[in-house]
């Protein structure tokens, strides 16, 4: 990416360590010259970084302030307990995951899971016909639409579905679901709900991914008498493997975070650990708990740190590959 | 050979059937729901949107957060990342790292912690001038902690946006181009580098954009009504309307990628022409 080099008469030798300065040979840290030494003659070095300040300031404020109260938080008695408010205390924490609370994690668990399997089972079918099909436009259109639905999150998504399969929805009146024992206000409609958003992302994630499938590879396989089945098998799924896990671990983190299909389609009759921070923010929570929604917070922190620290470097892993 | 190739054909089929209901049905069931009356097609749902109450306010102030948000993002983020490129590359990482941060901090903790914070402000900060600035982020009218909440859940996507333009321009070459041409810093920056970014921010800002429009979680839980708020309060009392809603938000969704993909295209014939 860095083929022009600068057009500047560089000191390069006045500096041995740090090359001709194109930003991708960028001086490794560690090295003495911190920005590219050539242009030091015209400009006062550190200009630059100047331009960083207001977004570090902005970040350390906005973001900065929030985690210390969470970390804080979470490990302080709150201000409204009879006793010890504001000293240090493990107790939010412990609850966090006790009772009611730890069966809305484990909900929250168990439908990220669910919905992230089940999405990455379907998508990548989809999205392998998708890019196998002979019809350009086909491809465009569920691509444009993948790009659409994945961000078709939230609210709308809970009211199209009501429509659709709630009590009063229209598939719900003319096939008389309700006599069958459906009832979308549950874990089975949170289900099919989130996967609405789930799969598309997923063919987003992955048609990259599939792309990078050589065709050589496929006949290679059958010249060596591969079953189409042995070439899924032993060829195309281990190439696949990273990218697969990566975009299953983005699935999960999306339905994790989720908060407003599930607040506004089931209420809490499915609890959800997003749903309890809410509520204990809003105040449903017994006196002297006031902290624990930082606590339940940093559950959640947790979690999805976890699963960037899966998703980051695979994701980079599978761009190396690809490219 | 001709058999395995209708068999998959049969395969790819059922599969992109299958998909299609799954993902039109619920489309269609909803334009239906929204305009079916007892007595016929009604679009009432639609045309009682505008004289709904709450209906502009809440829009209004939707777009103005829209609009602040996109603004006072691509005023940090624009120049940090040009700056990474051109001078102060040991700062990459660290812009990264921030970039990445907010990934990882769901919308519901990121609203925990900001009420954590504007809690215990008031409690410390009461004889200070400090304590006039809860009370400015947090104006009913124009709520600024919003804007900072949007900001940081917007990093990680308009991050990504920027960066793929910024790769498709030599930055460091334009810049030392500019600059030999007797051009200032800030119009080496402005009159050089931004143009050639135009698709980047275009995305950058809809991707923002759309997400502050559908931003539910912070908004309701610190109690401010923009536009999704006010879609959740009228779903409980007129179901047809919150379907009406869905609907005409999914079409602006849909109408804001394909600017989106336009733009990006563009940009596109634009590279490959020049290069």
């Amino acid at each position: 990416m860095t083929t022009a080099p600068t057009p500047v008469p560089a000191p390069a030798a006045a500096d041995p360590g740090g090359g001709p300065g194109a930003p991708g040979t960028a001086p490794a840290p560690g090295t003495a010259s911190p920005a590219a030494p050539p242009r030091a003659k015209r400009r006062p070095r550190g200009g630059a970084w100047l331009a960083t300040v207001p977004l570090l300031a902005f970040f350390l404020v906005g973001f900065g302030l929030p985690a210390v109260a969470i970390l804080t938080g979470a490990f302080t008695v709150s201000g409204d307990a009879e006793t010890g408010a504001g000293s240090f205390t493990t107790a939010n924490l412990t609850d966090s995951v006790q009772g009611a609370y730890r069966t809305a994690l484990f909900s929250s668990l168990k439908l990220s899971a669910l919905t992230a399997l089940i999405g990455t089972v379907l998508g990548v079918p989809l999205a392998q016909a998708v890019l196998t099909s002979r019809f350009r436009l086909l491809r465009e259109a569920v691509l444009t639409a993948s790009g659409v639905l994945a961000n078709f999150g939230g609210l709308p998504l809970a009211f199209a579905f009501v429509a659709t399969l709630g009590n009063a929805g229209e598939l719900t009146e003319l096939f008389h679901l309700t006599d069958h024992g459906w009832s979308l206000y549950s874990f089975t409609g949170l289900t099919v709900t989130y996967l609405y958003f789930l799969v598309p992302l997923m063919v987003l994630t992955i048609t990259p991914a599939l792309e990078g499938l050589r065709l050589q590879w496929r006949e290679a396989a059958r010249n060596n008498r591969a079953t189409a089945l042995q070439y899924w098998r032993y060829v195309a799924l281990p190439v696949l493997f990273p990218s697969l896990l990566g975009g299953f671990v983005l699935l999960f983190g999306s339905a994790f975070a989720a908060y407003a299909t599930a607040a506004a389609m089931v209420g809490a009759t499915v609890p959800l650990i997003s749903r309890q921070i809410a509520d204990a923010l809003s105040g449903n929570v017994l006196v002297g708990q006031g902290n624990l929604a930082l606590a339940l917070s940093l559950d959640m922190i947790l979690v999805a740190a976890l699963v960037m620290a899966v998703h980051l470097p695979l994701q980079r892993r599978s761009a190396r590959w690809l490219s | 050979m001709a058999q395995l190739i209708s068999r998959l054909r049969v395969w790819r089929g059922a599969v992109l059937l299958l998909a299609g209901l799954y993902f039109l049905v619920p489309m269609a069931a909803s334009v239906w729901f929204s305009i079916d009356d007892v007595d016929g097609i009604s679009f009432d749902a639609y045309t009682g949107l505008l004289s709904a109450p709450g209906f502009t306010d809440s829009l209004v102030l939707t777009l103005e957060l829209a609009a602040v948000t996109v603004v006072v993002l691509l005023l940090l983020l624009v120049p940090a990342m040009i700056a990474v490129r051109i001078g102060a590359s040991r700062l990459r990482p660290v812009l990264e790292v921030v970039c990445t941060l907010p990934l990882v901090v769901p919308p519901v903790a990121l609203t925990a912690g900001l009420i954590g914070v504007l809690r215990w402000g008031p409690d410390h900060l009461m004889d200070t001038p400090f304590f006039q600035t809860f009370v400015f982020v947090q104006q009913p009218g124009f709520p600024l902690v919003l804007v900072v909440a949007y900001v940081l859940m917007a990093l990680p996507l308009a991050h990504r946006a920027l960066d793929s333009g910024l790769r498709a321009v030599d930055v460091r070459t334009l810049v030392e181009a500019a600059r030999n041409c007797g051009a200032g810093w800030p119009r080496a920056v402005l009159s050089v580098v931004v143009p050639n970014l135009r698709g980047a921010l275009l995305s950058a800002a809809f991707l923002t954009l759309a997400l502050v429009l559908g931003e539910f979680t912070t908004a309701s839980i610190l109690g401010y009504q923009p536009f999704a708020v006010w879609i959740y309060s009228v779903g409980n009392s007129r179901g047809q309307m919150s379907v009406a809603v869905s609907v005409l938000s999914l079409l602006i969704t849909w109408v804001l990628l394909l600017l989106l993909a336009a733009a990006g295209r563009e940009r596109r014939h634009r590279t490959t022409a020049t290069s």
